[in-house]
């Protein structure tokens, strides 16, 4: 194309336009660098969606503890069976992360710690938090 | 809410169903841990409270509007083909209204 060519319609020419695909790919996520914020709300949107996954789970477990004696003792017995307490840790973990983040980004609508360091202080302070209190409910739930 | 565009509906909805779910969240776990009801009947009795039955019916309501737009949001987000969004946005709504209609159920029948 010459420089500063005009097409019929009189307007600049600024190359071709872009092909679909035909822009630089790089997914190795092993060499990609995500801020720490990233990380919290990427985590907040998959324990979100993991929630999601086990609720009809959980209001099943609720309708049978209700339902008679002997159905409780079924939802109790499903709840300390390994699959379930290990499944279970994940759970804990999506809930507690998922509350932390959410409650993080409340706090950031209503413009509490937006500057660059206090948001990188509280995504580390969440993802640290609910390790521990997952830790915590595990023990105890375990 | 009914100005063209914006969603700003869908995030007050999200909002709002956000701070009830965390209020009720922290509640339940710190009445469950300090009243352990882990037997039949003191589980029963206490869904047999109107206050409990309809302050976990609210949870559940407010849980499906909140997984609505939160899923509606991934959904939006990476499902390209029309088709296929619209399909899984129905499914979507769907059976979030199955979830909270099953989850009143159960409530509703445990307080009587």
């Amino acid at each position: 194309m010459r420089r500063n060519a005009c097409d019929s319609n009189g307007l600049r020419n600024i190359g071709q336009p872009m092909k679909r695909g035909s822009a630089p790919v790089y997914l190795n996520l092993l060499r990609i660098r995500m801020p720490v914020t990233a990380v919290v709300s990427f985590a907040h949107r998959v324990s979100g969606v993991l929630l999601f996954a086990v609720a009809p789970g959980l209001i099943y477990l609720l309708s049978l503890s209700l339902r008679d004696p002997s159905g409780f003792d079924r939802a109790a017995a499903v709840l300390t069976s390994l699959p379930v307490r290990v499944l279970g840790v994940l759970v804990v973990w999506a809930l507690m992360h998922h509350l932390l983040a959410g409650l993080r980004f409340l706090g950031i609508d209503l413009e509490w710690g937006i500057s660059r360091a206090a948001a990188r202080a509280s995504a580390f302070g969440v993802l640290l938090l609910s390790l521990v209190l997952a830790m915590l409910f595990v023990t105890v739930w375990l | 809410m009914t100005q063209r565009g914006g969603g700003l509906g869908a995030w007050l909805v999200q909002r709002l169903s956000a701070v009830y779910l965390a209020l009720f969240t922290v509640a339940a776990l710190a009445w469950l841990i300090l009243h352990t009801p882990w037997d039949y009947a003191s589980w029963r009795a206490l869904f047999a409270r109107p206050a409990v039955s309809i302050a976990s019916g609210l949870f559940f309501l407010a849980l499906m509007a909140h997984a609505w737009v939160g899923v509606r949001d991934v959904i939006l987000d990476y499902i390209g083909n029309f088709v296929a969004r619209m399909t899984l946005l129905a499914l979507l709504l769907g059976g979030v209204l199955a979830l909270a209609l099953w989850a009143l159920q159960v409530l509703w029948t445990a307080a009587s």
